[in-house]
């Protein structure tokens, strides 16, 4: 099976036209990007609102208690109840696009709220007292501080964006997920596990750049070696931890 | 309504087999992260290698990871064994770090009065390490545990049967009570997990209950 | 100068942290705030720079009411140091030591200059400037507290509570530099604490609170040790306040007995003899040893280091504490280099503290 899926990966018929690995891969990172930022436009500004202003806690929690509901149910109901009013591509893509965008809200919200929330009130009561004005506090010291929990939260957002958006080829968006879909529909094995190990890849590409990302952002200061690796006062459960 | 009451059975069965495929690799995670991670716990460098491996693992998308069970461990492509060896990796890959962090929070003074009281490497993970880690382990299984039940709809989509199947139903038919079914059975069931292991993490730690509790 | 005037503060549930408050804290002096746990010094000190709003009262700085500034350019203006430094931890020393200087709008490069200059001036090595404070000591942390504090050189310091966090033999540390940098820069500081050991010890002034936001007693510590006005405040600076009160009167000249003395690795001319001092090459002393007890010439082994050196015309309290504690009673003096000048019995001390108080009471103005 092995060889059936790497013959399907190196053909050259599996890297052109619509349906090539390129242009899927292409749509998948398109997808999940367009995902991520309106996801994250609507949750960072939220989180760190309510992190600062410790407003609408509750908000979170609301966020939280909806990651229960089933990736799947979500995508499905979204898209039976939006389809009917859209017309041609949209038809498609929105539902989607909002059934993702409310999957990686709760991450990215929960992130940015506990980065916040944990800034230490001595540094936040400093910054007041040296004399920098709310948005100066905002800037300079809570954000920077809030990044480590706030990339967390991103870099699980995306994970679970990139895995839901395999499924959602199912209710007919584009991307890696239809050799998935297409491949059980058709019995095609080979181009299942090929669609399988590019989907892992891409994901496992997406994390590391992530990281990487997060270690360019994020001040030693708040990770270096002079901190313990395992803080044991924050005992540490993956922040967006529902994959799908 | 008279949907519901014509497949009440079909449901019952379909959330019963939910309840194993979410369920079993709950128990069989936490019987493989518990050495796994009291081994991280006491070294540095396992930490770091178990950790960032089980970070590698729970990249995999959950259709990609079903789909590609077959080739690593051999089984056919319809097994619902495939779904539980699956879910039996992400319950690992996240209850290996909690549980090293978990065993990790117990307090040094508590740690070396063990350890002054003559209590060995295993008489003090049983009796002290332990008993104190339950509450970060219990919430590090909460997540696993409502992560799993909506994880194991995707199964469906690989041919493995339980309440996903009611999800597919709904949306090939455009019907919407088996889709409401399934939606709220996986909550009904997400809930009734997350409630079994709060109340088992309380019978184990009576030492946190009564007072301000 | 700050100056409150009838300042209260009333929280919204009806509690009063600060009631009627007024005092001054003169320029250049440091006025302390010390009192127990809830007696509204922390409020008053945070309502200077309007981290608190008071309810009542104005608050004066050089004749300005603060309440007409705008605080987060007046707060610019002011120094602010608290318990636990409350450094940015994203930020390297240097950067946290320059954060005053930058939101004031200096360039990259005089806010180097500066932060570097201060960072010396705390006693901090210039190797420290890259780290980030997870990686210094509390009592660093401290230091770099007050190095961000003072980076752009503000008349006035706001200090609350700044050594409280950090262990005895490092607070004390502290203290003596602050006091060391405050002789050259004469701030105008308003410092809390809630340990009367540290207000005596800092203030040019001491202003006692007691729960409910109340003064006691504003006072020089040595009158407040003397003259404490009530039993709220006499009970406050503790019991061994006569003996605490000598620190603040200076020692008259002595008449000092030469003292011979002994280096190490010599041996005492004299074996049947009593106590002996051993100094080093600089006559500096070290300790001392009893012949009867060495068996050859003196090894740093055999010293006796029991014995507190005080320095001439010190205060009354060290002159006497070194007689006291000296396993020969005889208390040694030293000159400031640390040289020893002779030594002094006990008695004499007490004669110089009874005569002292004579004449303090016959110039009626007894502290």
């Amino acid at each position: 099976m092995i060889g059936a899926i790497w013959t399907w990966l190196t053909s050259t018929s599996s890297w052109s036209g619509d349906d090539g690995i390129p242009h899927r891969l292409l749509q998948h990172a398109g997808y999940s990007a367009l995902v991520l930022v309106v996801a994250a436009a609507i949750a960072v500004p939220l989180g760190v609102w309510i992190g600062h202003s410790g407003h609408g806690r509750s908000l979170v929690t609301v966020a939280n208690s909806l990651r229960a509901v089933p990736t799947l149910g979500l995508l499905f109901a979204l898209t039976l109840v939006l389809q009917p009013h859209l017309q041609g591509n949209t038809a498609f893509l929105l539902p989607c696009v909002i059934a993702l965008v409310l999957l990686a809200v709760p991450p990215i919200l929960s992130g940015a709220y506990a980065g916040v929330e944990a800034v230490d009130p001595a540094a936040r009561d400093a910054a007041k007292g040296v004399g920098m004005r709310p948005r100066e506090v905002l800037r300079h010291v809570e954000l920077p501080c809030a990044l480590p929990l706030l990339m967390s939260g991103l870099r699980s957002a995306a994970l679970q964006v990139i895995a839901t958006a395999t499924i959602a080829a199912y209710v007919g968006l584009g991307g890696l997920g239809r050799y998935l879909v297409d491949g059980i529909a058709t019995n095609d094995y080979p181009r299942t596990g090929g669609g399988a190990v590019l989907v892992a890849l891409f994901a496992l590409v997406a994390d590391i750049v992530g990281a990487l990302v997060q270690a360019r952002v994020v001040s030693p200061g708040l990770t270096g070696k002079g901190r313990r690796l395992a803080r044991v006062d924050h005992p540490t459960v993956p922040s967006g931890a529902t994959a799908s | 309504m008279s949907w519901l009451g014509g497949h009440l059975g079909e449901i019952f069965q379909l959330a019963w087999q939910h309840a194993w495929l979410a369920g079993l690799p709950l128990l069989v995670g936490l019987a493989i992260a518990l050495p796994l991670g009291w081994f991280a716990s006491r070294n540095t460098r396992a930490y770091v290698a178990l950790v960032t491996s089980a970070g590698l693992l729970y990249t995999i998308p959950s259709l990609a990871l079903f789909v590609l069970m077959p080739l690593i461990i051999g089984t056919r492509i319809l097994d619902p064994v495939n779904v539980v060896v699956a879910m039996t990796i992400y319950t690992v890959a996240l209850l290996v770090r909690v549980v090293a962090d978990g065993l990790q929070s117990v307090p040094d003074d508590v740690r070396s009065a063990a350890r002054a009281m003559g209590f060995g490497v295993v008489r003090r993970l049983v009796m002290v390490d332990l008993p104190l880690g339950v509450p970060v382990i219990a919430s590090g299984l909460r997540v696993a545990a409502v992560s799993n039940v909506s994880i194991v709809s995707v199964a469906s989509l690989i041919g493995t049967h339980q309440l996903g199947d009611l999800l597919v139903d709904g949306f090939n038919r455009a019907f919407a009570p088996p889709l409401v079914t399934g939606i709220v059975g996986c909550l009904l069931l997400a809930l009734l997990f997350d409630g079994v292991i709060v109340w088992g993490a309380r019978v184990l730690t009576p030492w946190l209950r009564g007072g301000t509790a | 100068m700050i100056r409150f005037d009838g300042v209260t503060k009333t929280y919204a549930d009806g509690t009063t942290a600060v009631d009627d408050l007024s005092l001054t804290a003169p320029t250049g002096k440091i006025t302390v705030l010390v009192g127990p746990s809830g007696c509204g010094k922390t409020t008053t000190l945070r309502m200077v720079n309007r981290m608190i709003e008071p309810t009542a009262g104005t608050i004066l700085i050089d004749g300005q009411d603060t309440a007409a500034m705008e605080p987060a350019a007046m707060r610019r203006g002011m120094g602010y140091v608290i318990q636990h430094a409350g450094l940015f931890p994203h930020r390297t020393v240097l950067d946290n030591i320059g954060t005053v200087p930058r939101l004031l709008g200096w360039d990259r490069r005089r806010t180097r200059e500066r932060s570097l200059d201060v960072l010396e001036r705390v006693g901090l090595s210039p190797d420290l400037a890259g780290r980030y404070p997870a990686q210094l000591s509390g009592g660093q942390q401290q230091r770099v507290g007050v190095a961000r504090a003072l980076a752009a050189d503000p008349p006035v310091m706001l200090m609350d509570e700044p050594f409280s966090a950090v262990d005895p033999v490092v607070r004390e540390q502290l203290q003596d530099e602050f006091l060391r940098l405050q002789a050259e820069l004469g701030k105008t500081i308003l410092f809390v604490t809630h340990d009367i050991d540290e207000a005596i010890k800092l203030g040019d002034q001491v202003a006692v609170m007691r729960v409910g936001g109340h003064l006691a007693q504003m006072a020089p510590p040595a009158r407040l040790l003397a003259r404490p006005v009530d039993d709220f405040v006499a009970d406050f600076v503790g019991r061994d306040r006569g003996y605490r009160a000598l620190g603040f009167r200076p020692t008259p000249k002595l008449p000092l007995r030469a003292e011979p003395t002994l280096v190490v690795g010599e041996s005492p001319s004299d074996m049947s003899g009593q106590w002996c001092l051993v100094v080093d090459d600089r006559r500096r002393p070290l300790g001392w040893v009893r012949p009867g007890d060495l068996r050859g010439p003196v090894t740093v082994a055999d010293l006796n280091r029991g014995g507190t050196v005080a320095v001439q015309g010190g205060s009354l309290r060290a002159t006497l504490d070194a007689a006291l504690s000296s396993p020969s009673g005889r208390g040694v003096i030293v000159d400031p280099t640390g040289a020893l000048v002779g030594t002094v019995l006990a008695p004499e001390v007490v004669a110089l503290v009874e005569e002292d108080r004579v004449t303090q009471a016959e110039a009626g103005s007894s502290p």
